[in-house]
């Protein structure tokens, strides 16, 4: 399969891993939200996250292992600013209640106008920051 | 009740999401830089994976959502915050600033650790700690109202 049909594949599946958590559990996909609820934890709500996230990390990293050239580790790249970068993703993610998969994936699944504003805010900046950094930086 | 249910179903939603996450390249921040930088050398790949993604659950949450309860719980959790207020845009942006510097979104950089990439180990925790850091000013916020 060329990488168009992978990044189709891999998006219908992401699609279908949202819908599977509504479905049975009534929960959203959010990552960050995941995350933040693991950090603190409410009560009856911690079991279920942990095992999304075994889940998420075990069988994305078993698909790395495993298959020859899907992971290709960038060399090089500042340390500094993945801190920089780590520190505002986590802290923007919970202020703005939610990430790519959680605005993105599932936000606009069920057409809230509010994650519609948030993924048109995160993509212009994300967009503004990446054409800083390559252009003019 | 069923919490045995509800945790196995969040495993294998999960598992999913991991393998659709390194199946469409969404892990390899190169790849996600490329398609951010839409005025220098575009990579258009992954707007298959949000097309394929945000096309399905368009398709089915609708289905869902119909059900008067989910299949194991009692409700559905879904946020009823309609206002599209400061906190939403500033933390929305801020996040996008993030995204654009290194390339990571959450997801991709959780599966990172999984293969102990070093870069991972960079993003994580300063995620964490930024996460953290919302929380202590945010509470603060409240104490000072």
């Amino acid at each position: 399969m060329n990488s168009w049909m992978m990044a189709l594949a891999g998006g219908v599946l992401i699609g279908i891993a949202a819908t599977l958590l509504l479905w049975l559990t009534g929960r959203i996909a959010g990552i960050s939200g995941i995350v933040g609820g693991v950090l603190m934890p409410r009560s009856g709500e911690l079991a279920w996250r942990v095992a999304f996230l075994v889940g998420l990390i075990g069988a994305g990293a078993a698909y790395l292992w495993l298959v020859p050239g899907a992971y290709s580790p960038r060399q090089g790249f500042s340390p500094l600013l993945l801190v920089m970068a780590g520190v505002l993703v986590g802290f923007g993610t919970r202020m703005g209640n939610g990430c790519t998969s959680g605005h993105g994936v599932c936000g606009l699944g069920r057409l809230s106008m509010r994650s519609f504003a948030a993924v048109l805010t995160f993509m212009a900046t994300a967009i503004a920051t990446t054409y800083v950094v390559r252009h003019l930086a | 009740m069923s919490t045995s249910r509800i945790s196995l179903a969040a495993m294998v939603s999960g598992a999913l999401f991991g393998l659709g996450l390194a199946v469409s390249g969404m892990t390899d921040p190169q790849r996600i830089l490329g398609f951010l930088d839409v005025f220098g050398d575009f990579n258009p790949t992954l707007m298959f994976v949000l097309g394929g993604a945000v096309g399905t659950t368009m398709l089915l949450f609708r289905f869902v959502l119909r059900r008067p309860t989910p299949v194991f719980a009692e409700r559905f959790q879904i946020s009823d915050l309609r206002s599209i207020d400061r906190p939403l845009l500033a933390g929305a942006a801020l996040f996008g600033i993030g995204w654009g510097l290194a390339g990571y979104c959450p997801g991709p950089a959780l599966v990172g650790l999984g293969v102990l990439s070093p870069e991972a180990l960079w993003f994580v925790p300063a995620m964490v700690v930024g996460m953290l850091l919302h929380k202590l000013i945010s509470r603060r916020n409240v104490g000072a109202a």
